[in-house]
């Protein structure tokens, strides 16, 4: 790309890395993968609709937009954490504001054995050594483009770990707050969490907000679970309304190892999950189960990916989405069995609900099999609450709105009905609820 | 209580409702048996306001109120209750969450005070010695997973807690073995009072063995053509509805 045709969107986040005084700089293997990833973003630019997985979600927008290189006060930024709590969790927490790690607001004392929980910034200043494969990665792919610029940006983030055998009880929380800091601006965060061998642990990320924002946060994960280990993944997506937020998601599969991921997409304005799943070892398990439940203008695109590798792998997906008023959804779930993947089942169903004549919903499942002996299923539904069911709790005296907003949230909780944690249903109930056309 | 006068409806362009005349007054009972194809359903469906069912003629008055402008939503409130032929399973919403929303969405159009969770859980202990409903199938979603029976009696149930001043039993008993029949019957039998009307609408004779009618309705072609006590659903047992034909003037090619 020649400087003629840079957006304003890369021009400030080249400028913000030029500016930038990232931890682990210094190290030769870091600055390297950050300075060649960042080369391929100035390169690359945003891509637009004619790349496949950009096809439905249009950048034109924000590459006219420019980001500020970070908050200077987001690591004193007062924050009124009370609305953030989930009623039962209260296990060890790592929090940031703004993308900066906020060591008063966490819980970090008496963590449970076998679990090691730090900020990205601390792990780079002792022996980066361990995270030197995961924060190596080139994002060469096309549409990888946020991946590339956190690759190149991201200072802060999550580096968990727990030991081969160990069992943590108590869910762990990963708090993501979004302030208003005078100008819109960029942060970006970066997250290694393994699990070894037979190794428990449940999960939950929240996005909230701290007052409305315009900000561009991006976040990249990479989980990996050794043999036999199981893991719970809950994302509550709760970003400020007029934020974008791009999460880019890889997980991999040994033996035996169980993920089940949920995701609750409620804010934001942008917003975009790319979640990549490999079952790489035998009979390992995937689980993955979504709602996105939009108004207004948001547009909200999921790109999930999953890749059966080895034998008699599993997995299930169940994806809702409800969009009224101008919104749009997104929703592309591609499984591939692979050659060789025998004994594979994948199941896959995405179904939608349109609330209104303006809102659309994209969802489009892809099923590619080389392998022999699988068992898959897919299935895709865009429609409207069924009639019959509206009808009768009218008949009982329940108000035409109500009775709409009790038919969405019911088919939106369906979805988490498996959580083990009842003060987060209750929690997931309360934001469908809120955020629902209601009475 | 209800008064319908010359009704006539249609369904999909098919005139089904042609000139229905009925009253139901409070305490009464009144049993509405015909053939199949008669307008039954039609009959309780437009009465309780479902979507595609076009009233062309007539007039329907609830308590005095022109019932036919009103919403569904506003009749339930107004004291209409309708037993649906085949209850509507409905994932994700608890029952008793349903069934108090729905009782307080009533009490809020009829400007009373709403139950809080507290009066309604005694509520329903008191109404469940109307219609036993097992703990487990009111925690479980409406409907959903429930025996033609234990569908049935979740109707009466929710009639027992709603306390309609007319319930409207659409082919209650249809799909029901004799044991559950008569647990049903039961029920209703338990909620008939000098303040409350009953539309029992039926195909057999059997129902009402079990809830006796003050009144008896033979319906065909849309209109009645016969009414008497409950001696008349015997006949009708006993000689079916072959006999109903030669009293029906449209049928027999004579004028009305």
């Amino acid at each position: 790309m020649s400087e003629a045709q840079r957006t304003p969107f890369v021009e400030s986040l080249l400028e913000a890395a030029a500016q930038a005084q990232l931890p682990g700089s210094g190290i030769g293997w870091l600055d390297a993968a950050r300075r060649e990833n960042l080369d391929a973003f100035e390169a690359g630019g945003l891509p637009d609709s004619r790349m496949e997985a950009w096809k439905y979600t249009a950048l034109r927008a924000l590459g006219q937009r420019r980001f500020a290189a970070g908050d200077a006060q987001a690591s004193a930024r007062a924050v009124e954490m009370d609305g953030f709590a989930l009623p039962g969790i209260e296990g060890p927490s790592l929090v940031f504001v703004n993308g900066v790690f906020r060591s008063e607001l966490c819980r970090l004392d008496n963590l449970p054995a076998g679990l090691s929980l730090q900020p990205l910034s601390q792990a780079l200043q002792g022996n980066a050594e361990p995270l030197r494969f995961a924060l190596s990665r080139h994002y060469r792919e096309g549409g990888d483009v946020f991946a590339r610029l956190n690759a190149a940006l991201a200072g802060d983030g999550v580096v968990l770990r727990v030991a081969a055998g160990a069992k943590v009880a108590q869910p762990v929380r990963l708090l993501f707050i979004g302030a208003p800091a005078g100008e819109a601006m960029a942060s970006h965060v970066r997250q290694i969490i393994e699990l070894g061998e037979g190794a428990e642990l449940a999960l939950i990320e929240q996005h909230v907000a701290a007052g409305v924002h315009q900000n561009l946060a991006t976040q990249v994960t990479d989980i990996v679970l050794r043999q036999g280990a199981v893991l719970r993944h809950v994302t509550l997506q709760d970003a400020s309304e007029g934020s974008t937020l791009v999460r880019h998601d890889s997980v991999q599969l040994d033996g035996e190892a169980h993920a089940a991921m949920y995701a609750l997409e409620l804010g934001g304005s942008l917003v975009r999950h790319d979640l990549h799943v490999v079952l790489a070892g035998d009979k390992s398990r995937l689980d993955t189960r979504g709602v996105f439940a939009l108004r207004g203008r948001q547009h909200v695109d999921t790109q999930m990916s999953i890749r059966h590798e080895a034998l008699n792998t599993a997995s299930e997906s169940v994806w809702r989405g409800v969009a009224d008023e101008r919104s749009r959804g997104v929703f592309r779930g591609a499984i591939v069995v692979a050659e060789g993947a025998d004994g594979s089942d994948a199941s896959l169903s995405s179904k939608n609900l349109l609330l209104s004549g303006q809102a659309e919903i994209d969802t489009k499942p892809e099923l590619e099999i080389y392998a022999d002996e699988v068992k898959a299923a897919h299935g895709a539904t865009v429609g409207q609450l069924d009639e019959r069911s509206l009808f009768y709790l009218r008949s009982r005296g329940i108000p035409l709105a109500e009775a709409r907003a009790m038919l969405t949230a019911a088919f939106c909780r369906a979805v988490f009905e498996a959580l083990p944690e009842d003060g987060l249903r209750d929690y997931i109930n309360e934001r469908l609820m809120a955020q629902l056309p209601s009475a | 209580m209800l008064k319908i006068e010359n009704l006539h409806a249609r369904v999909e362009g098919k005139d089904i409702l042609k000139g229905l005349t009925l009253s139901v007054g409070a305490g009464e009972v009144h049993a509405i048996m015909g053939p199949n194809g008669a307008g039954k359903s039609t009959l309780g469906n437009v009465l309780s306001g479902r979507d595609g069912y076009e009233v062309t003629e007539g007039s329907v008055t609830f308590n005095g109120v022109d019932l036919l402008s009103l919403e569904p939503e506003e009749r339930a409130a107004a004291g209409m209750f309708l037993a649906f032929q085949y209850p509507v399973e409905i994932p994700g919403v608890n029952n008793t969450y349903f069934l108090r929303a729905a009782l307080n969405a009533q009490r809020k159009q009829r400007g009373e005070k709403e139950l809080d969770s507290m009066q309604f859980l005694k509520l329903v202990r008191e109404k469940l010695k109307i219609m036993q409903i097992s703990d487990e199938l009111l925690h479980r979603a409406v409907n959903e997973g429930f025996s033609g029976g234990e569908k049935k009696r979740n109707e009466i149930f929710q009639m027992a807690v709603l306390e309609p001043k007319l319930a409207i039993l659409d082919e209650t008993d249809s799909g029901l073995d004799i044991d559950a029949l008569k647990q049903v019957a039961q029920g209703v039998n338990a909620l008939r009072s000098a303040e409350r009307g009953f539309l029992v609408i039926t195909h057999y004779q059997r129902l009402l063995d079990y809830i006796e009618p003050d009144f008896v309705h033979v319906l065909a072609d849309g209109r009645i053509v016969e009414s008497g006590d409950k001696t008349l659903a015997l006949k009708l047992e006993a000689q079916g509805y072959a006999w109903v034909n030669d009293k029906d003037p449209a049928l027999t090619g004579a004028s009305a």
